[in-house]
This record gives C-alpha cells, structure tokens and sequence, in this order.
C-alpha cells in the first residue's frame, strides 16, 4: 500500500495540474476537480488494479473506470497522466485546438484511459453497468467505477440504471457521488434538492457507503470496504462528501468556481497554496 | 421483371427475429437487449435460447442505449431493439454521445416505424427517425424492404464494425427478394431496370415502387427501380449512374419529407448530376389510428402517388 502521504502530495499535485491548465485554457471546472482530486487519486494510484501502459478499448482484465460529470475532466486527464497513461507535458494542450485533451472526455482523439465520451449528464451509469455485464459474460475478475456528480443525479436515466443493477445484482461495480452540495446554479438544495441521498440509493437496493471525500486515509478505507462488497449480489454506491474547490481557500464554500476559469492573478495565489510535489508539466 | 401479384407476406421484423436467433448460434459476442417489447421486436427467440446473453431493460430506453454501449466495451456486439419512435427521438443525445461519438459497436435496431404501424397512432408513428439518425456522424442507417432483406441486413450488421441503425415495420408484408440474397451495406439494389424514370425506395416502399411501374409499364413508361436499403452511407454511384440514364427521379419512403432519403437524394444529385426529383413522403404531418394501407394511401405513399410523381418528374426533364 503505498503512503497515504504520498498519495496526499500527489493530490496537491494534481490541484496545480488543475489550476494551471484551466487558467492556461481560460476555460473549465475548476470547482469539482479540485473537490474529486483526492478520490480519483486514490482509486487510480491505489485502488485500481490497471495498466496504463497497456491500454486498450476493451479494457479485459483491468480495472475500468468511467467519468460520467465529463466536466471534471481537468481532474482526470492529470491524474491519468501522472498514473502513467500519457506523459503530463501533454496537460498544457487541455482545451486547446487540436487537443486529445478535449473539454470533456472523449474517445474520438485516442486519448488512453477514455472509453467512453462523457459531459452531457447521466449516461455514465448505464455505460458502467454495460460494461460490468461484459465483464461477468467474459469472466473477467475485474471491476467497474463510476464517477457522477450530485447534480447530475437530478437526471432521470441514473435512477433507470440504478434500478437495472440492483435488479440484475451487477455487483462488480462501484459507483461513486460527487456529493459536494454544489451546481452551476447555486446549492443542490436551492435548485433541484436530492433529499435523504442515502436512503434514496439504499432503497433502490444499493449497499451505501460514505466517505470523507477529501480525506486520503478514509478514501482508501472506504474504497478498501466498497471492494470487500463487491461480487455479493448487490451494486455498490460510495457517498464522497467533498468540497467544491477544496485546496484553495478562495474557491471552497461557493458554487462561483463550478465553469469559471481563474485569471492570471487568482492562479498564482492558488498556485501559492499548492506546493510543487511532483513538477509541473 | 419482377411480378408483384402473388408473394407470400411476412413482417420484416420476423426477419429480424430470426436472424439474431441465427446470430447468436453463430456468434458468441453478439448480445441483445430489449425495453419491455420483446414479442414485438420478436426477439423472444433469442431471449429465450440465450438468457446470458439477453438483458431485459424494462421501460428504460436511456438506460438501454448506455448498457449497450458499456456491453461493447468489453467487445461484445449489442443488439438494442424497442420501437423506432423510442430507439431515437427518445434517447437522440444517448445515441449521441455515448454511441455515435464514442464509436461504439452498438445495433441499434427499430422495430414499428412509419404510418404502417397503423392503429397505435402518430403517438408511435415515427416519421423523423431516419433523418435524426443520418445527421450522426458515422453512423449506419438501413431501412430493408422486405423480411429476406432484414433478415439479410441484420446478419451484415453483426460483422460491420461500427454504430447501425436498423430500421424495420410491424405489417406482414410482401416478401419479394430472395432468401439467399447477398446484403451488403452501401450497395444500392436495381430491382427493375427502365430508362424513362428512376424511382428509388427505401423499406416498405420498394414494394409499392414496384407495383408503379408496373402501372407505368401498362401506361407505356420504362421505370428503372432502385431499392436504396442503405440510406447511409449513400451509393451516389449507383444513383448517378441510373440517372444518366433517365434524366429524372422520384424518391419513395415512409418518413417524413423533411430530412429523409429524399434529401439524400436531392443532395446527391445536387452535387453530381442535377435533374428533378419529386418526393413521394409524409407532407410534414403527424399520422393517425387506421389500418396500414389505408394510412399509407390516405397519406400520399400509395402506387398511384408514385405513378403521379413519375409523370411529374419526366414532364419536368
């Protein structure tokens, strides 16, 4: 198991990756990314058992993963590169013309570790589930995450999918909430509220599992405790209480960073809250 | 020549049931998945003869489309089948983005579309299917003529890599091609040859095509037939090549005007080889309840409304 501090400075990193590409692009999400960092961290750099040198499509015996909220894909892209897919000097073309490092995710430009195009909101689910029924027909070991965000639950097709694997006891997957309280429009409860979240999954017939999404030691415990239900006859859903904009003070506690770049000034002031851990690409 | 007074009636869907029970003999990554219309797609077959391999969705079509596109993932060849109405207009940004643009290997197979749907109504008539589909960029649409033809189509679409969309009818209906017959994608079909008009169909409508020209035979018009099963990618080669010959066209499908093989062909002939075309298709309307036939005349897709449009379009020459 490798060190939950190291992993934390690996977090820190990717923060800045976040930062600096979307100040570099004048465009994106800064808000969730910097919210999920820590969980996509710990599920590609601990949890998942992957090859990143290895990629391909289909992904047979590896561990899967699916982004549904495309929109954190600043999160994602640096935490595949410093996984090893891709090498991170290619996180400056983020949103940049010609990019393989598309707004959202895609699989158009070939970028290793997208399976699936992702942003416009819950479809990454159903994906998900699909692809845990492949691997059970293909008797693949291997598990399937999935990352959504808490707005994105307001759309009707994850509850259609949320009753599909419950029914059908997809139980090699392990989804994930954003559960950050936040969307573009203002807090979850001021715009669409989700109510009681957990009893919502529960009596769809999920096991519930919650975490404190921006805590590396709880993240990996509980990521640890989601994997110890899998294959029991019951899907598995992980509530990661996160901060929009965690790590940087003035982008935690609003929903204001959701789509909105920083400039150069608000970038350095978050760049100085963000230590350098493992160089900037 | 092709005689059209006495041929057995099969639904295409028939056709498609029974060539995804052969496929899934023959093929051990096709899967299947259905939303709560099972016996109507005729896809019992398969569910039955291999559970493992067949996911019922429920009235889930969004849920659907994604789980086939993760199912293709892991390599397999998902076949998703509901009404034509619920396989597109429904889930559009489904297929979208999570098929179309993520190039997946999904099947996306329509079952009831058109006025010959006949009693349910314009709730479940679909008229703009086609023209949703063709706008996606790689994707595959096939609209057969008759069972053999679905039959046919929905074997090549198992070994064609790529998103398809496979368009069929609920009517028994006349099935006039051959059993053996050879389907490949793209490839335009003449099923009558003539020199005055070129009359090019799609589905349902190849049918009625041809009992026009055998009308404008008796009527001394040469009509040349061309049955277009593959609305995209089009076969401008053949198109281009009748109409050198003719000089004029009609194009005949159960769809709207709007955005449908008529278009296709417009643009076609635009580009390489312009001349007139007449367009026999629903006027920009929803359908009604009634029975197929009746619909279909009520709604100008009948023999005499492409014997009209034939003698339009020469007279235009």
């Amino acid at each position: 198991m490798s060190d939950p501090n190291y992993l934390q400075q690996v977090s820190t990193q990717v923060r800045r990756d976040i930062i600096r590409m979307v100040n570099g692009a004048a465009s994106g999400h800064p808000g969730g990314s910097l919210g999920a960092a820590d969980y996509l961290v710990a599920l590609f750099m601990e949890i998942m058992d992957h090859d990143p040198k290895n990629f391909d499509m289909d992904g047979i015996g590896q561990d899967i993963f699916v982004l549904s909220n495309g929109h954190l894909s600043a999160a994602l892209y640096s935490v595949l590169s410093r996984s090893g897919y891709f090498p991170p000097e290619e996180l400056g073309t983020f949103r940049k013309m010609g990019t393989r490092l598309q707004g959202h995710p895609c699989t158009e430009k070939g970028l290793p570790g997208i399976r699936v195009a992702t942003g416009s909101l819950g479809q990454g689910l159903s994906v998900a589930i699909g692809a845990a029924l492949a691997k059970k027909l293909n008797k693949d070991p291997r598990k399937v995450f999935c990352l959504m965000g808490d707005g994105e639950l307001q759309e009707g097709q994850v509850w259609e999918a949320a009753m599909y694997a419950a029914a059908n006891k997809v139980d090699n997957l392990i989804a994930a909430v954003d559960y950050n309280g936040k969307q573009i429009d203002g807090s979850l409860d001021d715009v669409m509220p989700l109510g009681n979240l957990k009893a919502k999954w529960d009596v769809f017939g999920w096991k519930v599992l919650e975490a404190k999404g921006n805590d590396m030691e709880d993240l990996i415990k509980t990521l640890r405790d989601a994997i110890s239900y899998t294959d029991k006859g019951i899907p598995v859903v992980i509530l990661l209480h996160t901060e929009m904009g965690f790590g940087v003070d003035f982008m935690m506690g609003t929903h204001k960073w959701h789509g909105v770049a920083p400039n150069d000034e608000e970038t350095a002031r978050a760049l100085d809250q963000l230590e350098e851990t493992l160089g900037d690409y | 020549m092709t005689q059209t007074a006495t041929v057995e009636k099969k639904a295409t869907r028939a056709g498609f049931g029974e060539a995804l029970l052969e496929l899934g003999h023959k093929n051990p990554m096709v899967v299947a998945l259905c939303a709560d219309l099972t016996g109507s797609l005729k896809m019992d077959a398969f569910a039955k003869a291999f559970p493992d391999r067949f996911f019922q969705a429920g009235i889930a079509e969004a849920n659907m489309i994604g789980m086939a596109a993760g199912l293709s993932i892991g390599g397999k060849i998902p076949f998703a089948g509901t009404f034509a109405n619920f396989a597109t207009g429904r889930v559009y940004d489904q297929i979208r983005q999570s098929v179309a643009y993520s190039d997946k290997n999904v099947k996306i197979c329509a079952s009831h579309a058109g006025l010959s749907l006949g009693e349910d109504g314009a709730t479940h008539q679909i008229l703009e299917d086609i023209g949703l589909m063709k706008m996606l960029p790689g994707m595959t649409v096939i609209n057969p003529c008759d069972f053999n033809q679905t039959k046919a189509a929905t074997h090549a679409i198992a070994e064609h890599l790529g998103p398809v969309y496979l368009r069929f009818g609920r009517p028994d209906w006349p099935n006039f091609t051959p059993a053996d017959q050879k389907f490949e994608i793209g490839k335009a079909i003449r099923m009558r040859e003539g020199h005055d008009v070129s009359i090019i169909a799609t589905g349902h409508m190849v049918w009625i095509a041809l009992k026009a020209a055998e009308e404008l035979a008796r009527q001394g018009v040469s009509a040349e037939i061309i049955d277009i099963h593959t609305i995209k990618p089009l076969d401008e080669d053949a198109i281009v090549s009748s109409l050198q010959k003719t000089g004029c066209a009609v194009t005949a499908e159960e769809h709207s005007i709007h955005g449908g093989l008529g278009d296709s062909i417009a643009q076609c002939l635009a580009r390489k080889i312009p001349a007139p075309v007449e367009m026999v298709a629903v006027n920009d309307q929803f359908g009604e309840s009634g029975k197929p036939l009746e619909l279909m005349s009520k709604y100008g897709l009948d023999t005499p409304d492409i014997v009209a449009a034939a003698i339009r379009t020469m007279n235009r020459k």
